[in-house]
């Protein structure tokens, strides 16, 4: 199994949860050039995110090339307990996926 | 009466095959990654390439929070936040980039319309928060001045 590259820190509280999470991912906008070859470096970016919690979908995100360098979300949605898991799964746009998941705290 | 059992199994396998597409089909279109939107050039297309359509209102329901003054505009925090109901998604539109549509969120049922991230701009430039809510497009939009050199002028 590839690495994780999802930091999330989910926190229940007064029936909500609170989601901040972070993808340490390099995001290569596809405007960059190689220093040495000035040759444009191709665009390499997470596409989606999709964040479950017991089978159901809490957050959804699209992403272009124009979000940072190592992507940082934050949302929040209804329920969600202490102790359960989230489920993250990713798409880049070479087509890589992942699937990873997260307990809230 | 072989050609008769032969058409209504193929009917049936078509029939079939519909169903599951049918069945299948929202789910796509829901989750799919708009390559049309993020790749459009201007803004006004890549909005008509999301929500096929750019008629936005103007709403104070819609907060967008952005700095000032970008420093790094590597890395420019943006918040977006709704009080409307009914919020289906919401969208980061930077006028000036190469590709305007930063980043599209789905807030399904139970979400907040209340969602942070960080995102890339290439000059000064307006950023629109675009919420869609009842299938309406409320925005809201900043001025964000970026400054390259770094030296916070």
């Amino acid at each position: 199994m590839a690495k994780d590259i999802m930091k999330v820190k989910a926190k229940a509280s007064g029936g909500n949860t609170v989601v901040k999470m972070m993808a340490k991912h390099i995001m290569e906008s596809g405007q960059r050039k190689d220093g040495k070859t000035g040759e444009l470096i191709p665009a390499l970016f997470l596409q989606t995110l999709t964040v479950k919690l017991a089978d159901k979908v809490v957050f959804e995100a699209n992403f272009g090339p124009a979000v940072s360098k190592n992507p940082y979300i934050a949302f929040s949605f209804e329920g969600g307990a202490s102790g359960e898991e989230m489920v993250i799964d990713w798409i880049e746009s070479s087509g890589k996926t992942g699937t990873e998941t997260a307990a809230i705290k | 009466m072989s050609i008769n059992r032969r058409t209504v199994v193929k009917a049936i396998a078509t029939g079939g095959a519909l169903i599951g597409a049918s069945v299948l089909m929202p789910k796509i279109a829901f989750a799919a990654w708009s390559k049309d939107a993020f790749q459009a050039k201007e803004q006004t297309a890549a909005m008509n390439a999301l929500f096929s359509s750019a008629a936005l209102e103007e709403s104070a329901e819609v907060t967008l929070k952005a700095p000032d003054i970008a420093e790094n505009g590597a890395v420019v925090p943006v918040t977006v936040t709704s009080t409307l109901s009914g919020v289906e998604s919401m969208s980061i539109f930077i006028e000036g980039n190469p590709s305007p549509l930063a980043a599209e969120f789905i807030i399904p049922a139970g979400t907040k319309a209340d969602v942070s991230t960080r995102v890339r701009m290439g000059k000064t430039t307006k950023v629109t928060a675009v919420v869609k809510a009842n299938g309406k497009l409320y925005s809201a939009a900043k001025e964000v001045k970026v400054t390259i050199g770094g030296c916070g002028g």
